[in-house]
C-alpha cells in the first residue's frame, strides 16, 4: 500500500513539474502573470510532495519490505537503522529519488526569494528547473522504479512489476542482500548527497543564465544573482569530492585516495568549468567582457552535470555494450544533446547582443591571467574528458577495450596543475587594467625571497626529484606570496585605524569576504597540493606474510604482528581483526587493528589501520584474509608521506569558500537601508 | 632573427609533445631466475598491470581469487627467470592491451596522447591572437592603488560597477525602463 502510494505521490510531482513546465511557457509566451504564478506555485509544491514520496521509500527501507526489488537489494534484516535510511542511496533507483528531492528543494527555495526585480527571468528559470526535474522524475516512474515488487506468474517465473501481472502472486523473501560493505562507511554514507547537491545546485545558475539569454538581458544581473548559488554548489560538489578522496583512501585499502577512476573524473569535470566560471564571471562583473564566455561555461556546467549522473548511472563505463542495454542510457544520452543543443542555439542567437567590446591593456592585467586561468581548467577539463570518454571510443572503432590509467592522467595534467599553482601565486598581486613587470615584480621581490630560500633548504637537505623541487616551490611561492599580501594589509590597517593586529586581520578578512575567501582557498589548494605530492612522489610499499612476533621495516617504522582473532557473528558475517604494533626507533608507538570483514552474501571489506602523524600515515592492510592466522599473516604496510596534509588542506578549503559565500557587509548596509 | 625564433617555437613545440608521450619502460634483458621472488618483486610488476575482469582495479590490489592467481602467475614467471617486459606482454597477449594502464602506440590510440597537447597548443594560439587583436593602449591612467589596497584592485574603472549605491540605481533605472 506504501509503495503504491509512494509511487503515486512521484507520479503525482511528475505531473506538477510538468505543469509548472508549460504553464511558465505559456505565461512568458502570453505575458500572463497568473500562469507565471500558477506554474511557481506549483514547483513550490513539489518539494512537500515528493518529500512524502521519498519518507515512503525510507519507510518502506527502515521496515524491511523486501518484496520491493529495490529494498531487497540494498538492505537487510542485520542492518542498523541509519544504514537502512542511507540505503536511499545505496543503488540505482533511489539515487534517482535523492537527485529529484534534492533538485526538488533547490527549485523550491528559488520561487522563495523575492522575484519583485527580476520578474522577466522568472517563467524562463521556471521551465529550465522544471524540465530538468521532470527528466529525472520520468527515469524515476518510466525506467527505474524503486518500488517494483517480486511477483511470481503462474508459469513459476519471477517477474518485476509495479502492478501484478495476471494471475501472478506476490513474493516476499525473509531477508534482503543487504548494503554492499564498501558503502557502510561514513564517507560513503556523506559522498553521494553532497555530491548530488552540488550537482543539482549547479542548476539553478544555468536556469538564470538560460533565461537571461531568452528574455536577451545582456547585462550581467544573472551572475550577481547566482553568486551565491555558484558558490554553494562549488562548496557542496567540493565536499563530495573530498569524502569521495576520503572514502576511497580508508575504505579501499589501496593506500592511495584518488586513482583517475572514470567515475572519479566524471565529478569533477563540472568542478573545473564550475572553477573556471566563478573566476571568469569576475571580468563580466568588472568590466563587462567576455559574456558569451561565461554563457559557454555555465552551459558546459550544467550538461557535465547531467553527464556525470549519466557516467555514474548507466554503465556506459564498463562497456559500449553494457550501455546499450541500460535502460536510462540511451534517453540520458538524448537529454544531454536535446539540452546541449538548445543552450547553445540560443547562445549563437544572442551572440551579437552579448558582444561586448573587449579592451586589453596588458598582458599581465587581472584580466588577462584570469583568460589564463580559463584556458588551464579547460584544458585539464579537455584531458579528463578524453581520458574517460577515449577508451569508449577505441572500442567503437577497434572492438578493442584500453585502459587509460592514472600514468596518462598524472603526466598529461601534472604541468597543467603546475602551471595553475603558479597563477595562483603571481594573479592576485596583478590588477585590473593594466600590470607591467615592474609592478608585478615589485609586489614579487619580497615573497620570492623565502621562496628561493624553501628551494635551496629543499635541496640542502637532499631532494633531488625535481617534480617535488618545482612543485614544493610553487607550493612556498603561493603561501608567501598571500601571507605577505594580507600582512602588508593588516599593517596598513592597523597603522590607519589604529586596531590591534588580531582586530585589523578580523576586520580585514570581513571587508572582502570574496577577495579573502579566495585567498584561503588558494592556500588550501597548495596545502592539499603539499600531500598529493607526499604520496604520489614518495609513498612505499611492502608486503610480507609475518609469524607471531616478527617484524617488518618501512621508512624507519618497524611493525610487529602480535596476534590475530577472529569473530564470527550471529548473521552469518565475520570479522578478522589483526593487532600490529607500531615502532620507531625502537619506542612503541601504538597498536594498529587491520580488520577483514566478511558477509553472507559473500562480500568482503576491508578495514584499514592507520598510524597518522602530520609528517605521514603507516597504513596496514590485512589481506589474503583466508591464508591467515593467529601464526601467520599476511600484510601489506604502505608508507604515505604527507598525506594529512591534503585532508587539512580540503577543512581550509570548505572554510574558505565558506567564508567567500558570507554576505558582503557593504550589501548588508544597503539591505537595511531599503 | 625571425628564423632562430621560429625554431625555438618549435623546439618548444616538440618539447609539449614530448612531455606529454609515454616514457618507455627500461627491460632488463638478462634476468636471472629468482628461486622464491618476494611478495614486493610481484606486486612491483602487478601494480604496473590492470585487472583484466575487474573495472580499473590494478592487479596489485586486486583482492579477488583470478587476481590472486594471476599474482601466483607473475611470480612463477619470476621464479623462471622472465623479465618484467616479458611478463607484461604475456599478459596482454592473453588478455588484450586493457590490462596495460596506458594504451600501446598503435593504430586510433595515438589520438590519446596527440589530442590533449594539440588542443592545448590550439586554445593558447586562439588566445595569443585574440589577444593582439584586443590590446590596445590603455586608454586611461593605470588604476590607482589606494592606501587600504596598494595594488588597486578594488579601485579603477571596473570598481564603479561593484559600488552597491550605483548599481542599485541602475537596477532601479532599468526597472523603470
Amino acid at each position: 500500500m506504501l509503495a503504491q502510494f509512494g509511487f503515486g505521490v512521484f507520479v503525482l510531482t511528475f505531473l506538477l513539474s510538468l505543469f509548472s513546465l508549460i504553464a511558465a511557457g505559456l505565461g512568458y509566451f502570453y505575458g500572463s502573470d497568473r500562469w507565471v504564478d500558477a506554474a511557481r506555485r506549483s514547483m513550490l509544491l513539489t518539494f512537500p510532495i515528493i518529500t512524502l514520496g521519498t519518507l515512503s521509500l525510507i519507510i518502506l527501507l527502515v521496515t524491511g519490505h523486501y518484496e520491493l526489488e529495490y529494498v531487497y537489494s540494498v538492505t537487510s534484516n542485520d542492518m542498523p537503522l541509519y544504514l537502512k535510511i542511507i540505503a536511499l542511496w545505496g543503488g540505482q533507483a533511489g539515487s534517482l529519488v535523492l537527485w529529484s528531492w534534492l533538485m526538488s528543494a533547490f527549485a523550491s527555495a528559488v520561487t522563495l526569494r523575492n522575484w519583485e526585480r527580476d520578474r522577466e527571468l522568472l517563467p524562463w528559470v521556471i521551465v529550465v528547473i522544471s524540465f530538468t526535474q521532470s527528466f529525472f522524475l520520468a527515469l524515476t516512474i518510466f525506467f527505474e522504479n524503486p518500488f517494483n515488487r517480486w511477483w511470481q506468474t503462474s508459469g513459476g517465473d519471477f517477474v518485476l512489476r509495479m502492478f501484478a501481472p495476471g494471475g501472478a502472486v506476490a513474493v516476499f523473501p525473509p531477508d534482503g542482500q543487504g548494503l554492499n560493505p564498501v558503502l557502510r562507511n561514513p564517507g560513503m554514507i556523506l559522498h553521494p548527497p553532497m555530491l548530488y547537491l552540488g550537482y543539482v545546485a549547479f542548476v539553478i545558475p544555468f536556469a538564470f543564465a538560460i533565461a537571461a539569454l531568452v528574455t536577451g538581458r545582456s547585462d550581467d544581473r544573472w551572475i550577481r544573482l547566482t553568486r551565491r548559488w555558484t558558490l554553494v554548489a562549488w562548496l557542496f560538489l567540493s565536499l563530495g569530492l573530498v569524502l569521495g578522496m576520503w572514502w576511497s583512501y580508508h575504505v579501499l585499502g589501496w593506500g592511495g585516495f584518488w586513482n583517475w577512476d572514470p567515475i572519479e573524473v566524471a565529478p569533477l569535470m563540472p568542478w573545473l568549468t564550475g572553477t573556471a566560471f566563478l573566476h571568469s564571471v569576475m571580468i563580466q562583473e568588472k568590466k563587462g567582457m567576455f559574456k558569451q564566455w561565461n554563457m559557454l561555461l555555465i552551459i558546459l556546467t550544467y550538461s557535465l552535470v547531467i553527464f556525470g549522473t549519466f557516467l555514474a548511472r548507466t554503465g556506459v563505463l564498463s562497456s559500449i555494450h553494457a550501455f546499450s542495454q541500460s535502460s536510462i542510457g540511451p534517453v540520458f544520452f538524448v537529454f544531454i544533446g536535446l539540452t546541449l543543443i538548445i543552450s547553445i542555439a540560443l547562445l549563437t542567437y544572442r551572440w551579437n547582443d552579448l558582444k561586448a567590446e573587449v579592451e586589453m591593456s596588458s598582458w599581465l592585467s587581472r584580466e588577462a591571467l584570469f583568460l589564463l586561468n580559463n584556458l588551464l581548467f579547460m584544458s585539464v577539463l579537455i584531458v579528463c574528458f578524453w581520458g574517460v570518454i577515449f577508451p569508449l571510443i577505441s572500442e567503437l572503432v577497434t572492438g578493442q577495450k584500453i585502459t587509460v590509467g592514472p600514468p596518462w592522467y598524472q603526466r598529461t595534467n601534472g604541468p597543467l596543475f603546475g602551471a595553475l599553482m603558479a597563477l595562483m601565486g603571481i594573479a592576485p598581486l596583478s590588477a585590473w587594467g593594466r600590470s607591467t613587470f615592474t609592478t608585478l615584480g615589485r609586489l614579487l621581490w619580497k615573497p620570492s625571497i623565502p621562496t628561493v630560500l624553501a628551494l635551496a633548504a629543499m635541496v640542502a637537505f637532499g631532494v633531488r626529484n625535481w617534480i617535488a623541487l618545482v612543485g614544493f616551490t610553487l607550493v612556498a611561492f603561493v603561501i608567501f606570496v598571500t601571507m605577505f599580501e594580507i600582512c602588508h594589509e593588516v599593517r596598513s590597517r592597523k597603522k590607519g585605524r589604529g586596531e590591534n593586529l588580531f582586530l585589523a586581520f578580523w576586520r580585514l578578512l570581513g571587508s572582502n569576504r570574496r577577495r579573502y575567501g579566495g585567498y584561503i582557498i588558494h592556500i588550501s589548494m597548495v596545502v592539499m597540493a603539499v600531500g598529493i605530492l607526499g604520496v604520489e612522489l614518495y609513498q612505499t610499499t611492502t608486503q610480507k606474510t609475518l609469524a607471531t612476533g616478527d617484524d617488518l621495516q618501512i621508512s624507519g617504522y618497524t611493525l610487529r604482528y602480535d596476534s590475530l582473532t577472529h569473530i564470527p557473528n550471529a548473521d552469518g558475517s565475520s570479522l578478522t581483526s589483526a593487532v600490529v604494533s607500531v615502532f620507531r626507533g625502537g619506542r612503541l608507538l601504538g597498536e594498529l587493528h587491520p580488520q577483514f570483514a566478511t558477509y553472507p552474501s559473500g562480500e568482503t571489506a576491508t578495514v584499514v589501520g592507520i598510524y597518522s602523524t602530520l609528517a605521514d600515515d603507516v597504513y596496514v592492510v590485512l589481506i589474503d584474509w583466508e591464508n591467515a592466522s593467529p601464526a601467520q599473516a599476511p600484510f601489506k604496510v604502505i608508507h604515505n608521506p604527507l598525506i594529512n596534509w591534503l585532508w587539512i588542506g580540503s577543512l581550509m578549503f570548505i572554510i574558505g569558500i565558506l567564508i567567500a559565500a558570507g554576505p558582503e557587509p557593504e550589501k548588508e548596509d544597503l539591505r537595511s537601508m531599503r | 632573427m625571425l628564423v632562430k625564433k621560429r625554431f625555438d617555437i618549435l623546439i618548444f613545440i616538440a618539447f609539449i609533445f614530448l612531455a606529454f608521450l609515454p616514457i618507455p619502460a627500461i627491460s632488463v634483458s638478462a634476468q636471472q631466475p629468482t628461486p622464491s621472488p618476494s611478495d614486493d618483486e610481484v606486486n612491483a610488476i602487478a601494480s604496473q598491470l590492470f585487472c583484466p575482469v575487474c573495472q580499473n582495479t590494478p592487479l596489485d590490489v586486486c583482492p579477488t581469487q583470478a587476481c590472486r592467481q594471476w599474482r601466483d602467475l607473475i611470480r612463477e614467471m619470476l621464479a623462471e627467470g622472465k623479465t618484467s617486459a616479458e611478463i607484461k606482454q604475456y599478459f596482454v597477449t592473453y588478455y588484450g592491451a586493457s590490462v596495460l594502464s596506458e594504451p600501446p602506440l598503435s593504430g586510433i590510440n595515438w589520438l590519446i596522447y596527440i589530442v590533449p597537447p594539440v588542443t592545448f597548443l590550439t586554445g593558447a594560439f586562439l588566445l595569443f591572437m585574440a589577444f593582439r587583436t584586443w590590446k590596445k593602449p590603455a586608454s586611461r591612467p593605470a588604476s590607482v592603488p589606494n592606501p587600504l589596497n596598494s595594488h588597486g584592485v578594488e579601485s579603477g574603472p571596473g570598481a564603479q560597477a561593484e559600488d552597491p549605491y550605483i548599481s542599485l540605481l541602475e537596477d532601479e533605472l532599468k526597472k523603470r525602463k
